[in-house]
């Protein structure tokens, strides 16, 4: 065991896995002789060769096409994107091919699509995007967005044993910030089962990536208050049993996500909790989550916009105080 | 359509010994237009489940209660028609009460028990979540009666938790004189265990299930109970019923039954035995010269027993009898009956024996004095006197019939002497009867 961030956790994993397994490789723009936009691949094309650490031409289109292909003819693709938010070129390949070729062909798509997304450093529109949701309604895909180091490296490795195609949301303002402890071995965490946090009585707040610290710094201040902190990990699929027992026993719950609110993967889970849990509520659900706009560059404007401690505090004291 | 006065619908009184209903069901909603005496809602009392018609043509324009709450007989449940119904903006339901807690003040607690009628009497309650009406479900407490916490003083989950908490078990909850229950079914269940065990999984009683649980109980409470029995020879019976069943399907459309047998003979025997057929009314015994015979029939999937009477069975022939059972049966099982077919019996007959059953000891219906128990016809080997006089044993049909009663008023040979006189009716049957 030894601290890392959340950066080194990712890139300790994909090196554990690239030595455990000669299918897997990478390719991205940048991953190889610069070693990544955020240098999560450094030294990987001195310790891998240039055949496995693929710099490719500026075409998102061209790298999710080529780790499609290459997954069916059994390799083992590790894509990155620079920015999240430019997957959206290569949403046929991934949505029309990727998600269903199982279930047309019965070719399975192994591919991993590391996707650094979220914002909170005035990224602007382009670079700042949490686009999971979107990618949470194609059935065929798994969606993971960890919160911790230690959940970085165990989904990774996971992500690319799975048979599946799987979206990994690795939140850049975790980078460099967060740190914690991380075994040095090899290990896999698994997919779609959820992380209580913290442990409370009071109320649940159900969120993942980077809003699992803003939950955590807003129930620090509500010291008369005991939340419970339900760290999905995944969202594709989601851990609804963990959810729903938290529901259970608090009876109000937050969902909070980074994401805009409309058709965010948060209508979904306050959808399921009213459905199944409604016997046991105390207050509606309720959800915070960016406003329908994309994200603004300007600090003050970006702050407004990506949910703060303050917006979390002040929506548990309404909820506890209905 | 509807012009003039809004016409006011009430829980409607479900007889004397009802205080309130629950809205199972709202046939119509708001918008909707109703013609008069079109079903509207099913309501649910202990006693029966019912719709209730509308009370005139129009639109309804306002909802006042919802489905699943209880209320008292009398209160204003919606409103249909009226001037300008149509153009008024549906009210929200709970504002309407003058009496309200309403928002603007400081969130005043609803006073807390002293005048349990006043609170429960609907829609000037603040806002019970689901959580809160399963727990107040489980535990059988009125939300009503417990102070609120949360916002505009609803009462949250912690709050109904901590009720709870404090008050102690309610065990035997004296029921009470029989002819005026409680109106308010506070605490009407024993407290569900908070924890369940695993596989395990709990629901709320229905109206129904909690009334007859209340009235078996009470019964227990009230009567001591004896039961004797006696073995019925069928022959006669059985031949008449294969003799006559195809003339009553086919000319009035009635199935002929063991229980109209049963019944007739009964209602003939009980002109004899008066006391089977009477009540004790404080120290008085009250016997009467006519027989509101009930007969206990099963709702599907084990859900209830509802208790029809069949009004002065003395004035019925066989076929009369058939076509009342048949009749009240049907609307039993389809929630048809109306309040009044429930209420008045004064003896009832029960038939455990549709599932094969010998042998019960059936609990008496309040405030009546016994109750009769008719069991599975099977043929068994019977001792017989041939012509020459010598015994022989014989195939016959026997059914077994119990008598349990009061013993406080009726005793075991005044019993006794009712089932020898009802058996010699059924095994010397003839068509005249």
């Amino acid at each position: 065991v030894s601290e890392k961030t959340y950066l080194q956790a990712i890139s300790d994993g994909l090196r554990l896995e690239m030595r455990h397994d000669p299918r897997v490789f990478v390719l991205g723009e940048d991953v190889g002789v610069y070693g990544g936009a955020f240098k999560v691949t450094l030294g990987f094309q001195e310790e891998f060769g240039e055949w496995r650490v693929l710099d490719m031409p500026l075409s998102e289109t061209a790298i999710l096409g080529g780790a499609t292909g290459a997954a069916m003819m059994g390799m083992r693709p590790v894509a990155e994107m620079q920015f999240a938010d430019f997957v959206s070129c290569g949403w046929d390949h991934i949505v029309t091919i990727a998600a269903k070729q199982r279930w047309r062909a019965g070719t399975p798509v192994p591919i991993v699509l590391r996707l650094p997304s979220g914002g909170g450093f005035s990224g602007g529109p382009f670079h700042s995007q949490n686009p999971e949701s979107s990618f949470a309604h194609v059935p065929g895909l798994k969606c993971v967005c960890p919160a911790t180091p230690e959940d970085a490296k165990g989904l990774l490795i996971s992500a690319i044993e799975d048979p599946n195609p799987v979206l990994f949301f690795e939140h850049k303002h975790l980078y460099r910030r967060v740190k914690g402890e991380v075994p040095d071995e090899r290990y896999t965490t698994p997919i779609g089962v959820a992380r209580i946090h913290r442990p409370g009585e009071d109320v649940t707040v159900v969120t993942w990536g980077a809003m699992v610290y803003t939950a955590t710094e807003a129930a620090a201040q509500l010291e008369d208050l005991s939340v419970e902190i339900v760290d999905l990990r995944s969202v594709l699929p989601w851990d609804k049993e963990a959810v729903l027992a938290s529901v259970r026993k608090t009876s109000k719950v937050l969902v909070l996500h980074e994401d805009t609110l409309t058709g965010g993967f948060g209508a979904e889970i306050a959808a399921t909790v009213a459905e199944e849990a409604f016997e046991d509520l105390d207050a509606p659900p309720r959800r915070l989550a960016a406003p329908d706009t994309p994200v603004p560059f300007a600090p003050a404007l970006e702050q407004a916009f990506i949910p703060q401690v303050a917006d979390v505090v002040a929506a548990l004291r309404e909820l506890a105080e209905y | 359509m509807a012009t003039g006065a809004a016409v006011d619908v009430v829980m409607p009184q479900m007889g004397v010994s009802v205080s309130e209903g629950t809205i199972t069901k709202w046939l119509k909603s708001v918008g909707e237009s109703v013609e008069a005496d079109e079903p509207l809602l099913e309501i649910s009392t202990d006693k029966v489940d019912t719709e209730v018609p509308s009370p005139g043509s129009g639109v309804v324009s306002e909802i006042l209660v919802s489905e699943g709450e209880t209320v008292a007989v009398g209160t204003l449940l919606a409103r249909i028609g009226g001037d300008g119904s149509a153009a008024a903006p549906p009210a929200p339901a709970p504002v309407e009460e003058p009496a309200a807690p309403a928002a603007p003040a400081p969130p005043a607690p609803a006073p807390a028990a002293p005048e349990p009628a006043e609170a429960h009497n609907g829609h000037d309650r603040t806002f019970v979540s689901p959580v809160v009406a399963r727990i107040a479900a489980e535990h059988g407490i009125d939300p009503a009666q417990v102070e609120g916490t949360g916002r505009g003083g609803r009462v949250t989950k912690k709050d109904i938790q901590a009720f709870i908490e404090a008050s102690p078990p309610p065990e035997a909850e004296a029921p009470g004189a029989p002819p005026t229950p409680a109106p308010v079914p506070v605490a009407a269940a024993p407290a569900a265990p908070a924890e369940l065990e695993p596989g395990e999984r709990i629901e709320p009683m229905s109206a129904m299930r909690r009334g007859i649980a209340e009235h078996m109980r009470r019964s227990l409470d009230t009567a001591a109970h004896v039961t004797s029995a006696i073995e019925v020879e069928m022959a006669r019976v059985v031949a008449a019923r294969e003799r006559r069943k195809h003339e009553f399907e086919h000319e009035y459309g009635v199935k002929l039954t063991y229980l109209a047998f049963v019944a007739r003979a009964t209602v003939e025997t009980l002109r004899e035995w008066p006391w089977v057929n009477a009540e004790l009314r404080g120290a008085s015994i009250v016997t009467r010269n006519h027989v509101n015979l009930g007969f206990a029939v099963a709702l599907e999937g084990g859900k209830g027993l509802i208790v029809p009477v069949v009004k002065h069975a003395e004035g019925l022939n066989l076929l009369g009898m058939a076509r009342a059972v048949a009749d009240l049966a049907e609307r039993a099982r389809s929630k048809k009956l109306l309040p009044d077919d429930v209420q008045g019996g004064t003896f009832t007959i029960t038939n455990p024996g549709g599932a094969g059953t010998l042998l019960g000891t059936p609990v008496i219906s309040q405030p009546q004095s016994a109750i009769l128990g008719t069991y599975a016809v099977v043929k068994r080997p019977w001792v017989i006197q041939d012509e020459t006089g010598a015994d022989a044993i014989a195939i016959r049909p026997i059914m077994n019939l119990t008598l349990t009663y009061d013993h406080r008023l009726v005793d075991g040979a005044y019993a006794g002497g009712f089932l020898r006189d009802l058996r010699a009716r059924l095994e010397s049957w003839s068509d005249d009867e």
